[in-house]
């Protein structure tokens, strides 16, 4: 018979004694059902606590056999059938309602793609993700999720990215970009080249680290496993002494059951995994018990600037042309940066794309001067692209741009001269621009009561400032050096307490583990940065640290509130049974009550997930 | 020594967790288990000269636990 198959036999059984026991009483029939719940309910308990005996350990199921084995001793059959049967009927509740909580990280699991649709000589084949190896080709259809990290060869589609990141909109992929296993594919078609297969995946390992995170203890939580471990068997001797002072046996059994540690011991676990699973839903992982607990203190949110604040990625602001107009300059802007790695040629050259400026033409006699620019030649003109020293270097005339540089929008920005002929003509403006969202996530922060907001970056001086004061932060510091943000991170320790450090996790690793809580913000994909950090941001967005924050502080209160219930229904069952005269049924039915209602409490915390948006709460 | 994953019915009490630990922990050749609660999965490593798969099965059997799946070599 299966455990649902006891439930329900259990159930008529227990029914048919309380009813047998209010209509006729106690007749060798009623006292026959009652034994018979308590054979079926009864016998698992006392298996388990007899097996567990055999390897000394005194567990919750030995304070119910006992009791249960006291009160048909003293011919409360009742109170046998009743209790046996309340246990195991919470036990099942529980395993359900448990099953509940635990469920965002078992739907997560079950995003994990289960086909995978390959090019092979021509031929379309579908083999299970396992059987992918890297390099091979990998289609992908509306409706199907892609089954291993790659980069797209042909083809251009849509693609649904929660199940990384958590965030709905669906992303627009096509040649060269990159995809994640896991990811669902909305609309468009898919080629890509197999990157990462199986447990190299970004998806496996995310899987991988929840998985590890639930299972991650709280400290709270060790403290509470410690005590228990010391208070159950004390519980026993407690009840044989109120046994020899008072002759009571019934109130001695009675308190073997009240004094059950259920509700206590699973209160911290259970909102722990209902916090964790809900914030992988939302792309954010909190590796375990200690980091929810920690990241719900920090005093102080110190920021990386550059791909945490800004969005990492320059780009053009302006283009003014003196003589020409944008497009042509663009244009002759991107032709000579044509072979350019530089980050500012990029951005120009995406400039151009974006304004479907690029040519085809390609420039000539191409000579780079590191740190300063490049010269090239094209249709028989010579030209320069570069920063104020390669004007320098080539004493071109640029005082006619003077006044457009003066003007304070280009103050913290990057400009990128363009030259020919001896003379300027014309300016490209780059910046990384502050992330739409960084203000807003800044107001947010002090609203939940976080005391500063803190930018450590390496970049100069004058690009601090403005973003500084654009986010209007409490403090700032420019030029550092990873030494010095160690220092800098341990300072404001000793002045704030709880710092959190929020960068991309590569480049700041010395930080992010002297913090408090290192959170990487855009990790998605990158290994080092996944596991490098405590909390990891896996979307793009900045929002997801205000997300990180208050579900820790709700699973942390969450968790108060579970401690605090089990112990104020252990206080009233003991006086309860102390100075009322509880009979070991009632007391077995509140004590299931209470562990049910700490487990529908943490399940509570799910509802984050599906909150308005922007409602701090 | 080989290293294996249970995956065992729902665990509803971190109790049953910690009585799974210590019985493992008192079985011989099984090496460093580690029971975990939320994902009621059991990992360990057994030295085979002294215990099998279906010895570690046992044990957790004899407690009254079922184990649905087994992993190996991880």
């Amino acid at each position: 018979m299966g455990k649902k198959g006891v439930v329900i036999l259990g159930s008529v059984l227990v029914v048919l004694s309380f009813v047998l026991y209010k209509t006729i009483g106690y007749r060798p029939v009623t006292i026959a059902v009652m034994l018979a719940t308590t054979a079926l309910t009864g016998a698992p308990i006392i298996y388990r606590a007899v097996a567990a005996l055999r390897y000394r350990i005194i567990g919750i199921d030995l304070l119910v056999s006992i009791a249960v084995v006291g009160a048909l001793i003293i011919g409360e059959f009742w109170e046998a059938a009743a209790v046996t049967f309340l246990f195991m009927f919470g036990d099942y509740l529980e395993s359900r309602t448990l099953e509940k909580s635990r469920s965002s990280i078992k739907n997560l699991m079950a995003l994990s793609p289960e086909t995978a649709r390959i090019r092979l000589e021509g031929q379309e084949r579908i083999v299970a993700p396992r059987e992918l190896e890297q390099g091979m080709s990998v289609i992908i259809k509306p409706g199907e999720r892609v089954a291993a990290d790659g980069v797209v060869i042909e083809g251009a589609a849509y693609l649904d990215q929660s199940s990384i990141t958590g965030e709905s909109e669906p992303v627009y992929k096509k040649e060269g970009d990159e995809v994640f296993s896991g990811t669902l594919l909305a609309s468009g078609y898919l080629v890509i080249k197999a990157l990462k297969v199986g447990e190299e995946s970004t998806f496996a390992k995310i899987l991988h680290l929840v998985e590890e995170a639930q299972d991650a203890k709280a400290p709270t939580q060790k403290f509470i496993e410690r005590f228990s471990k010391y208070y159950t068997p004390s519980i026993i001797v407690l009840a044989l002494l109120a046994f020899l002072i008072t002759r009571d046996l019934r109130m001695a059994l009675t308190l073997l059951v009240i004094a059950c540690p259920g509700a206590l011991v699973i209160s911290v676990p259970v909102s722990i995994v209902a916090a964790i699973g809900t914030s992988a839903k939302m792309g954010v992982l909190m590796k375990g018990g200690e980091v929810v607990e920690k990241l719900g203190k920090i005093q102080v949110a110190a920021f990386d600037k550059t791909g945490t604040l800004t969005r990492g990625k320059p780009t053009v602001t302006s283009v003014i042309g003196y003589g020409l107009d944008s497009a042509e300059l663009l244009t002759i802007a991107a032709i000579g940066e044509t072979y350019s790695e530089h980050p500012l040629g990029q951005a120009i050259i995406a400039e151009a794309k974006e304004r479907n400026l690029l040519s085809a033409k390609l420039p000539q006699d191409v000579k780079h001067i590191p740190g300063k620019g490049l010269c090239f030649t094209l249709d028989g003109q010579d030209y320069h692209i570069g920063n104020r020293a390669l004007l320098k270097e080539y004493s071109i005339e640029s005082s006619h741009c003077e006044g457009d540089l003066l003007k304070e929008d280009y103050k913290h920005k990057t400009v990128v001269y363009v030259a020919t002929g001896k003379r300027v003509v014309g300016l490209i403006v780059i910046s990384d621009q502050v992330r739409d969202e960084a203000p807003e996530v800044i107001r947010k922060l002090r609203s939940l009561g976080v005391k500063r907001s803190v930018m450590l970056t390496g970049d100069n001086q004058a690009t601090a400032t403005a973003v500084s004061a654009y986010l209007n932060l409490d403090e700032f510091k420019g030029e550092l050096l990873p030494a010095d943000k160690v220092a800098e991170v341990k300072r404001l320790q000793s002045e704030y307490g709880h710092v959190a450090l929020i960068g991309d996790g590569i480049n700041d690793a010395p930080s992010l583990a002297t913090a408090d809580v290192g959170i990487a913000i855009g990790a998605a994909g990158n290994d080092v940065a996944m596991e490098s950090s405590d909390v990891v941001l896996l979307g793009e967005k900045l929002s997801a640290l205000i997300d990180a924050l208050q579900i820790s502080r709700l699973a942390v209160a969450n968790m108060k509130q579970n401690i605090f219930l089990a112990l104020a229904v252990a206080g009233v069952l003991l006086a309860g049974v102390l100075f009322g005269g509880l009979t070991l049924s009632i007391g077995m039915l509140v004590h299931e009550l209470s562990v049910l209602l700490v487990i529908l409490n943490a399940v509570r915390l799910m509802n984050y997930a599906k909150r308005p948006k922007d409602v701090i709460i | 020594m080989k290293k294996i994953s249970l995956q065992l019915e729902t665990l509803s009490c971190p109790t049953c967790a910690a009585k799974i630990e210590v019985a493992l922990k008192k079985s011989q050749g099984v090496i460093d288990p580690e029971v975990l609660f939320n994902s009621s999965r059991v990992k360990l490593s057994y030295d085979e000269n002294l215990i099998d798969i279906e010895g570690v099965k046992k044990v957790i059997a004899k407690l009254g636990y079922g184990t649905l799946d087994v992993k190996e070599g991880l």
